[in-house]
């Protein structure tokens, strides 16, 4: 057992659960969290959803403790260099804090809207952290006449169902055919696209937004979209994605880049020829890692559920000196529009998809992902109780289409195109990554990135 | 001595990948659970003292035992003294 010193920079859903699995795991030397937000570790997901429709106090999603950490905390603090051969972290206000093990849970930030395209007008938004979510309830509560969200992701769709929920008019514009498409394909987007509608969503498909345009005062007025058509909006929602907060790892030698922070599958930070950075671990939305499962690329999860593991994985190797794999089966939810949807497996790198239970015109149903003849994942819409029995048939490598005689599915299963935006390379990967919305975070982009391994 | 648990720190959270809405915890707790639509289930993570017992009961009740409570007795990050 190692007891001596380490340091998590990332105080927010995986830093604050390394830090209890540290301890869970015997680590009894000196742990200090450092978290560049003023508040105790707290959850995002609620943001877009009960905190923007005002049933629940942005103050109200504090994370529990799960266990006594006896740790340092240095909290509000940013960390803004990273010095590896000297085995410190430098905090913004000048103070170096030495490790002799580190963990970076920096995770990811919303993908702002550009300045030179109308990002610094005021009514213009994003929405990852509580003061977001409390600045853009503010804005809801003033009863703006329109809100335009950009981007049909998770995000979007979130925070374009609490704003009907208020009885706010809302437009959504998406780049893809399809809300959700880059995450769950053409075939669940386009019963997708009925939600938003029966919710009464100007959705506006297959459109981006040129240019936001305010009055003299620096207010938003209104948007100039792909078409040439105008929406008059005081409230914009950014939902474009997430960029891996990565900026305070520049220059400290380890691979990051605006997707992450590229590690083993041990969560071991490596350099940029691969080699492994002694003591330096990544755990969370940050962490690019070769899952193996996965071959060939490397994945970054933005799911609550893998920062939880990951940060697991992360502190038991870090405790140890130990090599487990981190190789979950990928999972998330999203609620939006009064419909639970949740996911197993990697729907985005299907082929093809089939309706086994229920119709999509019911909203309750579960769809099989399938790649070269196996099962890859399931998304199960308001069923959630059946997810299991898919996960176990992902697990043990199952047949595609799925034979399952359930007593709800189709008459005759027909696997169709899933009709994924082409991946071709990783820079349209990154780029069609904007057009969806954030987990662990709010609100997490639930859509995997997955780059060529390097 | 018996461990003394701070005033005002009952916090929780609910693993939505594993809740699968059977919404034991909105019959035990309707002050702290609810259904927002028939399927999306929304919660108080720091509901107060006074909610305590019926969240436990939440907790106990909950078939796939996706209700975590928090377990710490030592002081808050951000409460005085902390940043040793």
């Amino acid at each position: 057992m190692r007891a001596d010193r380490t340091v998590v920079v990332g105080a927010s859903l995986a830093g604050l659960r390394a830090a209890e699995a540290l301890r869970d795991e015997g680590f009894t030397g000196e742990l200090t969290l450092i978290g560049d937000e003023p508040h105790e570790p707290y959850d995002r997901p609620p943001l877009s959803k009960a905190v923007l429709s005002g049933w629940l106090p942005a103050d109200h999603t504090t994370l529990p403790r799960l266990r006594d950490i006896d740790a340092h905390w240095l909290l509000g603090t940013a960390a803004t260099g990273l010095d590896v051969p000297g085995r410190q972290v430098v905090l913004a206000d000048g103070r170096r804090i030495r490790y002799d093990r580190l963990l970076i849970a920096t995770g990811t930030r919303a993908r702002p809207w550009p300045e030179q395209a109308g990002g610094g007008l005021r009514g213009v938004h994003v929405l990852r952290g509580r003061e977001d979510a409390e600045r853009l309830r503010a804005a809801l509560l003033a009863g703006p006449h329109r809100v335009l969200v950009i981007g049909a992701g998770f995000t979007g769709g979130e925070v374009a169902s609490s704003c009907r929920d208020l009885g706010l008019a809302v437009t959504v514009t998406q780049r893809g055919a399809a809300p959700l498409a880059s995450a769950l394909g053409g075939v669940v987007g386009r019963a997708a696209a009925d939600w938003y509608r029966d919710a009464g969503v100007d959705l506006r498909l297959n459109t981006t937004v040129r240019t936001l345009e305010g009055d003299s005062h620096g207010r938003l007025r209104r948007a100039v979209l792909s078409d040439g058509s105008t929406v008059e909006a005081e409230v914009a929602v950014v939902a474009t994605g997430a960029v891996a907060n990565t900026g305070w790892l520049a220059g400290s030698g380890l691979a990051v880049d605006d997707h992450g922070v590229t590690c083993d599958a041990t969560c071991r930070v490596l350099t940029p020829d691969g080699a492994v950075v002694p003591e330096v671990f990544a755990a969370g939305d940050i962490a690019r890692w070769p899952h193996p499962r996965y071959p060939g690329q490397l994945l970054r999860l933005d799911h609550w559920d893998n920062a939880v593991r990951q940060a697991r994985t992360a502190a038991h190797n870090m405790a140890h000196g130990g090599h487990r794999v981190h190789q979950p089966l990928p999972a998330f939810w999203s609620n939006q529009f009064g419909v639970n949807c949740k996911s197993v497996g990697l729907p985005a790198i299907a082929d093809q998809v089939v309706i086994t239970q229920g119709t999509l015109a019911q909203r309750r149903f579960v769809a099989a992902y399938g790649r070269d003849g196996r099962l890859v994942a399931a998304v199960a819409v308001n069923s959630p109780r059946v997810l299991g029995g898919y996960a176990a048939l992902i697990e043990a490598g199952a047949p595609f289409p799925p034979v399952l005689n359930a007593p709800d599915g189709p008459p005759q299963p027909t696997a169709v195109d899933a009709e994924f935006p082409r991946r071709s390379t990783a820079a349209t990967a990154a780029a069609t990554a904007a057009t969806a919305a954030t987990a662990a975070t709010a609100t997490a982009q639930r859509r995997p990135v997955m780059t060529a391994h390097p | 001595m018996t461990k003394q648990s701070p005033p005002d720190t009952l916090r929780l959270v609910v693993d939505l990948n594993r809740c699968q809405n059977y919404g034991q915890c909105v019959y035990a707790a309707p002050t702290v659970f609810r259904f927002h639509g028939e399927e999306s289930l929304e919660y108080d993570y720091a509901p107060g003292e006074a909610a305590r017992r019926e969240v436990e009961r939440a907790a106990a009740a909950c078939p796939v035992q996706a209700i975590a409570l928090g377990a710490a007795n030592e002081p808050s990050p951000l409460s005085a003294g902390s940043d040793r």
